[in-house]
């Protein structure tokens, strides 16, 4: 699979998992699909509940500069991250939101392409609000279709406490099939009305 | 000899530069460090602690970093191999203790992950401000070995050899990580066991009683005795005879300073590294070190898609300062352009070792990010249309 340069920036809050999402990331790129990936990370001196970035570049070819400038995909997980990196993200590029947490303001440019899953509510229904961040990466896999689904999942396995591996992969396939409904513009069957708020532990 | 593999976990892994140098360091066949943990250098530590037990080592947090820089060469003088980590703040406290090491040829490894200064200054983001305080920070005369990786494989790559040329010319040696590629993750690849090389320590052959602790064999780097086997040695900071004994006369002194300064400058082509690309032909050469010679490189391509004329070389080896080979380049080339995370300090030893043959921009930088490769590519330009010299 051809890999072009891609700036991606995952935000949200501290314990969303949101450095474990661009370690899988990076990892399936680059250990399990045989490119390049270079992940840095920004974080408040919280544990969680501060505001949390991390910064991946994928490539085929060797990566120089290793931050983010212009970010092609945006994860956002938290209002608060999506006010301070919205405005980052390139015209063209894809923006993926945690649907319960995130609102998108109505002055985000018409050509960013946004999708929306309830990534926490998911995690939820599978028992471990814990494994958002793999329905994140699921979704993520599916809306993007930058990295082979397969070269995914073997970083999610690879990646987690082995006595979470089965509920994370499964948190994985749930986000995919998400996000290829999403795709196919299904209707997106979590409840709008629902607010579930997010609150940290 | 090849490394043991009880502490080399041989694997590819998406690892940060911090683990990445703890698990050189285990691969080296350190079993000993002493810290007082300090962001962005904990990880290292974290880690190490972690996994030194399972290997038969041992990590101990000491009250300051005064204690660490002198315990871990307890441990030398006891036969472990051992490092210390820090940041800027924590360099300035083992400053005392780097100069002990360098006048008691204690072999051992500084890692300092250099953070914004000075003093406190920027706990979390990176800088290359510790260069010239690597070198000189310490009173007196005395040489040390300084590498800089760019990337969490030279981290794994580099710790090994950090910990290599201290045993082969009984120097501390500093790892001048930074901030960036400390918390930068990426592929790591550790080879297995046998395909590392370590070098062991000095240890002499000769017998109790035709031992002299500081005594050399003509490549000026004393042999060192195994420790519980029964030779007399003696060490001390103050100036001492081949003995080891306080002689605080001219002649000893004279000797051995000379000495310990002699022991690298004359070993300086064997112990540095380079890395070159396009320097045939080039007007301008881009010197740079650690994270911002990966920064600059997008800016030398960006350059050279200009039509100009750009080479690179990259300091893997900071200190000794490759000064023959930047002086024969500055017959050949234009100008030097030395972008670093900090106001102006490899770029003096450019300028100086250029000795007015080619003219030498730098592009400072206070710290706290990397450069915009687009002022490093302004001063490029500026520098290709600037007249020989």
């Amino acid at each position: 699979m051809r890999l072009q340069l891609t700036e991606i920036r995952i935000a949200g809050f501290g314990g969303q998992g949101v450095i474990l999402s661009a370690i899988v990331l990076g990892k399936a790129a680059s250990i399990f699909q045989g490119a390049f990936a270079t992940m840095t990370q920004n974080f408040g001196p919280e544990a969680r509940g501060g505001a949390c970035s991390a910064q991946l570049v994928l490539s085929d070819s060797p990566i120089l500069y290793p931050y983010v400038t212009h970010p092609d995909i945006m994860v956002i997980m938290s209002q608060e991250a999506y006010v301070r990196f919205a405005p980052e993200l390139k015209d063209g590029g894809i923006m993926i939101i945690e649907q319960d947490l995130v609102r998108v303001s109505s002055d985000l440019s018409k050509e960013i392409q946004v999708y929306s899953v309830p990534a926490t509510r998911i995690a939820e229904e599978l028992g471990k609000r814990m494994v958002l961040n793999s329905v994140m990466v699921g979704f993520f896999t599916a809306v993007t279709k930058l990295l082979d689904a397969d070269a995914v999942r073997k970083a999610v396995a690879d990646s987690v406490p082995s006595s979470f591996r089965e509920v994370n992969l499964k948190a994985f396939e749930k986000g995919l099939e998400y996000g290829i409904a999403a795709l196919t513009n299904a209707p997106i069957s979590a409840d709008a009305e629902l607010e579930t708020q997010y609150s940290p532990e | 000899m090849k490394a043991d593999p009880k502490g080399v976990l041989t694997g590819i892994h998406f690892m940060d530069g911090d683990h990445a140098c703890c698990e050189g360091a285990l691969a080296a066949g350190s079993r000993f460090a002493s810290g007082y943990p300090i962001t962005p250098s904990t990880e290292v530590v974290e880690r190490f602690a972690a996994r030194v037990p399972t290997v038969g080592g041992a990590f101990i947090q000491m009250e300051d970093e005064l204690a660490a820089s002198i315990t871990l060469q307890g441990a030398v003088w006891a036969g472990a191999k051992a490092f210390t980590v820090t940041s800027g703040p924590g360099f300035s406290l083992m400053m005392e203790h780097i100069g002990y090491a360098a006048m008691t040829e204690t072999p051992c490894v500084f890692v300092d992950v250099q953070r914004g200064g000075p003093s406190t200054g920027l706990p979390t983001l990176p800088a290359q401000a510790d260069m010239m305080q690597a070198r000189w920070g310490s009173h007196g005369d005395y040489e040390i070995i300084a590498l800089c990786p760019n990337s969490p494989q030279e981290c794994f790559d580099l710790t090994i050899t950090a910990f290599n040329l201290a045993e082969e010319y009984r120097v501390p040696v500093m790892f001048m990580m930074d901030e960036c590629v400390g918390h930068m993750t990426e592929k790591v690849v550790i080879p297995p066991a046998e395909q590392i090389e370590v070098v062991p320590r000095r240890h002499t052959k000769k017998s109790v009683e035709d031992y002299l602790p500081y005594g050399t064999n003509g490549d000026l780097v004393p042999e060192m005795a195994h420790a519980g086997d029964g030779y007399n040695f003696h060490v001390t900071g103050l100036t001492h005879d081949e003995r080891g004994y306080p002689d605080m006369t001219l002649p000893t002194q004279d000797k051995l300073v000379r000495r310990l300064q002699n022991k690298i400058l004359n070993a300086v082509d064997r112990i540095t590294m380079t890395e070159e690309e396009q320097i045939d032909g080039a007007d301008v050469v881009v010197i740079s070190y650690g994270i911002t010679s990966r920064v600059a490189q997008r800016a030398i391509e960006a350059a050279r898609k200009k039509g100009l004329r750009v080479g690179k070389l990259r300091l893997i080896t900071a200190w000794p300062f490759p000064e023959k080979k930047i002086r024969e380049l500055a017959a050949k080339v234009k100008a030097f352009v030395v972008p670093e995370l900090n106001l102006g300090q490899m770029v003096r030893e450019v300028e100086r070792a250029a000795a007015g043959q080619a003219k030498t921009f730098a592009v400072s930088h206070a710290g706290g990010g990397v450069h915009n490769p687009e002022d490093i590519l302004k001063v490029i330009v500026e520098a290709s249309r600037c007249r020989t010299v």
